[in-house]
């Protein structure tokens, strides 16, 4: 019963995610994919329970730590090179975004 | 039981979070607000799972932590505007790599015989998901990455024979697998499980060798969704909603967000996977 369950929020957040990306502007690909990708790196929850198991063995250790880091590069990583990424894109694009605002924010 | 309850609730919010995030991404106004509640979402995760029961020595989680936000945020400050691209592949592969490795450790548990988990065959075929997966998707980016960053020629690289390789391997990959998930023998779980994880980390390589530079920006979307069923899949192996939710959207999303990238530059999805092919897809990058 419980894997059953499982499938099923698996099976729905499939859906889910087909129906949540639909016309994106353009300029906005790679800051979204890169949004995406930092969401990825929510197997650091895994890679922490891995590392915090206290269970005698060195080598479930080591490799439990070495995927909280790299998970842990890829959350952060991705996060803030997302926002520099918007950010940079509002800077330059300030003068024109507030002219056409209404086309393209909605 | 009262931790459980907390856990899993937070769990929900972060899952919201992300959810709400991810379709604030895709509109322009509302894009880097959506990026910091998505964030707040993983910090929440994050900070709620150091509550759970299995977690009892710290040490090493923090020291990890540190380690990875003090890389990643030197990666991030560092990067020029022009190289994120790749920068955002590297990342994507650290994450496909951090899901292996979660994969990896849990089977190195079952096999001391400190979990033993309730329904082996399926724990076995999910750890067989997130090695596979995560090991395309590390080796797949890497290979993204040094081909953005010029360390490594952008040409397509194409060979006599190369569908028919890949197609053998990705064969022989879930041979490797089947043999794992049923076999009760220990060697020969050991010897399908370091097959499978070297095979899959060629894989990735060599599926991405046939396409040309200028089409690693949609390889890289489709890596990142590769990476969410990574996560996915690694939330199958130790049970976890928040990862099988949270991995699923962005595989998902991801596949759809590649098919626009196709589209923006006219172009379909099968033709920029296969250009290098000819009229004949591969059914190795096909079915990876």
């Amino acid at each position: 019963m419980e894997l059953l369950l499982l499938f099923f929020i698996f099976t729905l957040a499939g859906f889910l995610g087909f129906e949540l990306i639909a016309k994106v502007p353009s300029q906005l690909h790679t800051p979204l994919m890169s949004g995406a990708n930092a969401i990825s790196g929510i197997t650091i929850v895994g890679a922490m329970v891995a590392a915090g198991a206290d269970d005698g063995s060195w080598i479930t250790t080591v490799l439990g730590t070495a995927a909280v880091t790299l998970a842990m590069i890829n959350v952060v990583g991705g996060y803030f090179v997302t926002d520099r990424m918007l950010g940079m894109f509002k800077k330059k694009g300030a003068a024109s975004a507030e002219t056409k605002k209404g086309g393209v924010a909605k | 039981m009262n931790s459980e309850i907390l856990i899993n609730s937070a769990y929900i919010v972060a899952s919201c979070l992300f959810i709400v995030g991810l379709k604030m991404l895709g509109r322009q106004a509302t894009a880097r607000k959506g990026n910091l509640i998505s964030g707040v979402g993983m910090l929440i995760a994050i900070v709620v799972t150091l509550l759970d029961r299995h977690v009892i020595d710290f040490t090493w989680i923090i020291v990890g932590l540190v380690a990875g936000t003090v890389i990643g945020l030197a990666c991030a400050r560092l990067v020029k505007m022009t190289a994120m691209p790749e920068m955002v592949a590297l990342l994507n592969g650290f994450g496909g790599l951090a899901s292996l490795i979660v994969g990896a450790a849990e089977f190195m548990r079952i096999r001391i015989g400190e979990v033993t988990p309730a329904h082996p065959e399926f724990t076995a075929a999910a750890i067989f998901m997130a090695i596979i997966i995560g090991g395309v998707t590390f080796t797949g980016s890497m290979y993204a990455f040094c081909k953005l960053a010029e360390w490594l020629s952008g040409r397509p690289i194409l060979f006599a024979g190369q569908h028919v390789l890949n197609g053998l391997m990705l064969l022989v990959t879930l041979v490797a697998g089947v043999a794992y998930v049923v076999s009760g023998d220990p060697s020969v779980v050991l010897i399908a499980f370091l097959a499978y994880t070297v095979l899959s980390l060629i894989l990735g390589w060599t599926t991405v060798m046939p396409i040309g530079g200028g089409d690693m920006p949609v390889v890289i979307s489709l890596l990142n969704s590769l990476s969410g069923l990574a996560a996915c899949a690694a939330g199958f192996v130790i049970s976890n909603n928040v990862l099988i939710v949270a991995g699923c959207l962005v595989g998902t999303s991801g596949v759809i967000l590649s098919i626009i990238m196709c589209k923006a530059m006219n172009r379909s999805l099968m033709n920029v996977l296969f250009s290098g092919f000819g009229s004949k897809p591969g059914a190795a990058a096909e079915g990876s």
